[in-house]
C-alpha cells in the first residue's frame, strides 16, 4: 500500500520517515493562478483608477478575464485536497489563524468587488441587450433575454448622468479592487511566508515578492491572451471578407499600440519582482543562518537549472531584452510575454517544490518527480494532466463569459 | 441598615470562621498539600524520553502501529527511532529505515558498513509527536480539524479534516502524514484512547528498557514530572518557539 506522495518522491540522504513532497504540481499552480488573477486586476485598474486611456481596451478585456481566472483559481486546491467533498467545511469552521482560511474570505470579498465592477462598466450593453433581445425568438436567445433582464436589476437608466455614475462607481471599486487584489495575493504568499518549519520560505518578503511577480504574470497572459483573440479576429475577418465591417490593417495598428503601451508597465514591474528576488536571495547568504547551508546547496547546486537558467535566465532576463531591443513587433512580444509566464511559473515551482527540496533534518534531500502519465486519480489530479486541466478551465470560463460580456470591444 | 443583633452575630461568627480557615489554610502550606492543590489545577500530559536507555529494537514502533491501526506495510509511522553513528574522521551517519519498525539489526547505518573501532560515538533517539504547547500545526489548520485538548494533546478529527496537508508543512518535526487509508492528517496523540482510561501508551508499553515514559506535568508525585523537574533534560529544535512536552534526557546536538 502506498501512502500519500510516495509515488512521486524520491529520498537521499537523511530524511525523516514522515517527510514526502506532499504539495506538488497543485499547489504551484495555486499560487500562479490566483497571481494571474490579480496581474489581470491591476493591469484592468491601471485605465479606471490612473486613467491611463491608451490601455482602454485592454482593461476591459482583462477586468473580464481577471473573473474568469478568479473561478478558476480555488480549482488547484479542490485537485490537491485529499477529501475534495469537504472544502466547504473552511467555510463552516473558519479558522482565523490559518492563512489558507482567512483567503477564503479575501478571496469572496475579492469576487464580489470585480463582479460589481463588470456590472458597472458593462451596464449599458445589459439594458441595451436587454431591451433588443425582448422580443426575441429562439429559446436560446430568449434565454439570453432573460439573463440580461435580470442583470439590469430593473434598472433601465441609460441617460448621461447615469452613465458618469456607472463609471464613478467603476471607478472606486476598481481603487478598493488594487489593495484587495494585492491583499489575496499577498494571503497566498503568506501561506507559505508563514510557514516558520521551512527555512526557504519563512521570510516576510515572501508576499512582496509574490504580489510583484503575480502583476507581471497576469499582465503578461492577458497581454498574450489578447494578441491571440486579435489575431483570431484578423483571420475571421479575411476569412469572411467583410472589410467594412473593420479592416485587418486597422486592427494590426491598435493591437500593437496597445501591446507597446502595456509592455512598459510590465517592464516596470519585472524589475520590480527581480530586485526583491534578489535581495532576498542576498541577504540569505548574507545572514547565513543555520539552515543556510542546505539552502545553498539546493539552490546553487540541485536547483541551478530551474532557478538561474530558467527562471532569471529565459524566464527574466530574455523577454527584457526581446521587449527592451527597439521595434517590437507582434510575434517578438509573443515570444517574449510566454517566456514570461514560464519565468513567473518557475518561480512559483521553485518556491513550492524547492522549499521540499530538503528535508526538516537538514540533512537529507527530496525530487518531486511530475506523474506525467496517470496511474491513478491521485497521480492524474497532481500530474501534468491535472495541471493541464486547470490551465484550460479559465478560458472555459472565459469563453462563457464572452457568450453574455463583449470580452473585447467590438 | 436593618441588622438586629441575632443577624450580627451569625454574621460575625461567618466571618470569624472563614479567616480562620483562611489562617489555618495558610498554616497547611506542606508539600503535599501543594500537590494535592496542584492536581486539582489539572493534567496536562508529557513524555520523557531517555536516550540512554534506547537499545534500537523497535519494539515501540511495532507496538504503536498495530494499536493504531497505521498499516504495517507502509512507509509513515506515527513513532519512530533514529539511529546516530560518528565515526572518527568526523562523519555523521544518521537512518531510520521503515521507521526502524524491525529494529536495527545490522551495523550499517545509511548502508554504509561501519567498523566498531572507527565508531566515536552511537546511540538511538525515539521520535514523536511533541504535543507542542504553542503548535503550529493548530494554527495553520483552515477547518480547525487539528486541535489541542485542555490536556495539551494536539488531536485531529478525521471526519472533519479536508486533507490540506498544510499542518504537515507547519510541524518542525516531520512527525505528520497522511494516514493511507483514511487520507486524512494523522500523527502520534499520545494514545489518546489508552492514557484517558489510567493505561500508558502502547509504545510505553512496548519498551522493555524504560526509555519512554508519560505522565502528568501537573502532578508532583508524577514520576515523569519529578525526572523533568530534577533532572537535566532538553527538547527538540527549541528554537522554533513550539514548546514542545516531549523531554530528552541525554540529547546529543547532532540529533536533528
Ligand atoms: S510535534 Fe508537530 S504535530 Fe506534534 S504538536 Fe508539535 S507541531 Fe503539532
Ligand atoms: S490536513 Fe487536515 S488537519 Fe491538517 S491542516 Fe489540513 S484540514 Fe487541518
Amino acid at each position: 500500500m502506498e501512502v500519500h506522495g510516495e509515488l512521486w518522491t524520491l529520498k537521499e540522504f537523511f530524511v525523516y520517515p514522515n517527510e514526502y513532497i506532499y504539495w506538488s504540481i497543485q499547489i504551484v499552480m495555486y499560487p500562479f493562478m490566483t497571481g494571474l488573477v490579480a496581474g489581470a486586476f491591476v493591469l484592468s485598474s491601471l485605465y479606471h483608477v490612473f486613467g491611463r486611456k491608451e490601455l482602454k481596451d485592454m482593461a476591459k478585456f482583462s477586468l473580464t478575464f481577471s473573473y474568469a481566472l478568479l473561478l478558476a483559481a480555488p480549482m488547484p486546491l479542490l485537485f490537491h485536497i485529499q477529501k475534495p467533498l469537504r472544502g466547504f467545511n473552511v467555510f463552516f469552521t473558519p479558522h482565523f489563524t490559518s492563512a489558507i482560511a482567512a483567503f477564503g474570505v479575501v478571496f469572496f470579498a475579492y469576487a464580489a468587488i470585480v463582479a460589481s465592477e463588470i456590472w458597472f462598466v458593462n451596464r449599458k450593453f445589459f439594458i441595451e441587450s436587454a431591451i433588443n433581445l425582448k422580443n426575441a425568438s429562439g429559446l436560446g436567445n430568449r434565454l439570453k433575454g432573460l439573463v440580461y433582464r435580470a442583470w439590469t436589476l430593473g434598472s433601465y437608466d441609460i441617460s448621461e448622468e447615469a452613465l458618469k455614475k456607472d463609471e464613478r462607481a467603476a471607478k472606486i471599486l476598481a481603487g478598493v479592487g488594487i489593495p484587495t487584489a494585492c491583499f489575496l495575493h499577498g494571503y497566498a504568499g503568506f501561506i507559505f511566508g508563514s510557514v516558520k518549519a521551512n527555512a526557504l520560505w519563512m521570510t516576510p518578503l515572501m508576499p512582496v515578492i509574490f504580489i510583484m511577480s503575480a502583476i507581471v504574470s497576469g499582465i503578461a497572459l492577458c497581454m498574450l491572451t489578447y494578441i491571440i483573440i486579435m489575431e483570431a479576429k484578423k483571420v475571421r475577418i479575411l476569412r469572411k471578407r467583410k472589410p467594412w465591417m473593420i479592416s485587418v490593417e486597422e486592427i494590426r495598428s491598435v493591437e500593437i499600440d496597445i501591446v507597446k503601451s502595456t509592455t512598459k508597465y510590465l517592464i516596470f514591474f519585472m524589475i520590480m519582482a527581480i530586485s526583491l528576488e534578489l535581495l532576498d536571495l542576498v541577504f540569505r547568504g548574507y545572514t547565513a543562518l543555520k539552515h543556510w547551508d542546505i539552502l545553498r546547496t539546493v539552490i546553487y547546486e540541485r536547483d541551478f537549472i530551474n532557478i538561474f537558467v530558467i527562471q532569471y535566465g529565459i524566464g527574466t532576463l530574455l523577454p527584457l531584452i526581446i521587449f527592451l531591443i527597439p521595434g517590437l513587433t507582434i510575434k517578438r512580444a509573443m515570444v517574449g510575454l510566454f517566456l514570461v509566464l514560464v519565468g513567473v511559473f518557475m518561480m512559483r515551482w521553485n518556491v513550492v517544490i524547492g522549499g521540499q527540496a530538503f528535508s526538516l533534518t537538514l540533512s537529507g534531500y527530496m525530487d518531486y518527480i511530475m506523474p506525467i502519465i496517470p496511474r491513478n486519480l491521485e497521480t492524474l489530479k497532481e500530474g501534468l494532466v491535472g495541471a493541464l486541466t486547470i490551465m484550460a478551465l479559465p478560458y472555459i470560463f472565459l469563453w462563457m463569459l464572452n457568450k453574455f460580456i463583449p470580452v473585447i470591444d467590438k | 441598615m436593618d441588622c438586629d443583633r441575632r443577624e450580627f452575630l451569625k454574621v460575625g461568627f461567618k466571618t470569624l470562621l472563614a479567616t480562620g480557615v483562611s489562617i489555618g489554610a495558610f498554616e497547611l502550606l506542606k508539600p503535599e498539600v501543594l500537590a494535592a492543590l496542584n492536581k486539582e489545577k489539572g493534567l496536562r500530559w508529557v513524555f520523557v524520553v531517555d536516550t540512554t536507555k534506547c537499545v534500537g529494537c523497535g519494539m515501540c514502533v511495532r507496538a504503536c502501529k498495530l494499536e493504531n491501526e497505521v498499516p504495517y506495510e507502509t512507509n509513515v509511522s506515527r513513532t519512530w527511532v533514529e539511529r546516530y553513528v560518528m565515526t572518527k574522521d568526523g562523519k555523521i551517519l544518521v537512518d531510520s529505515p521503515k521507521a526502524a519498525r524491525d529494529g536495527f539489526i545490522k551495523n550499517d547505518p545509511m548502508g554504509v558498513t561501519v567498523k566498531k573501532e572507527d565508531i566515536d560515538k552511537a546511540f538511538f533517539v525515539p521520535k514523536l509527536c511533541n504535543q507542542c504547547e504553542a503548535p503550529p500545526c493548530v494554527q495553520v489548520c483552515p477547518v480547525g480539524a487539528t486541535y489541542q485538548a485542555p490536556d495539551g494533546v494536539v488531536l485531529v478529527d478525521r471526519t472533519w479534516c479536508i486533507g490540506c496537508g498544510y499542518c504537515i508543512m507547519a510541524c518542525p518535526y516531520g512527525v505528520r502524514f497522511f494516514h493511507p487509508l483514511y487520507r486524512v492528517a494523522e500523527k502520534c496523540n499520545f494514545c489518546y484512547h489508552r492514557i484517558n482510561k489510567g493505561m500508558k501508551t502502547a509504545c510505553v508499553d512496548a519498551c522493555a528498557f524504560g526509555a519512554r515514559q508519560i505522565g502528568n506535568i501537573k502532578d508532583l508525585e508524577d514520576p515523569v514530572a519529578r525526572i523533568i523537574k530534577t533532572e537535566r533534560t532538553a527538547v527538540l529544535k527549541e528554537e522554533f518557539g513550539t514548546k514542545p512536552h516531549v523531554f530528552y534526557i541525554g540529547l546529543d546536538s547532532i540529533v536533528r
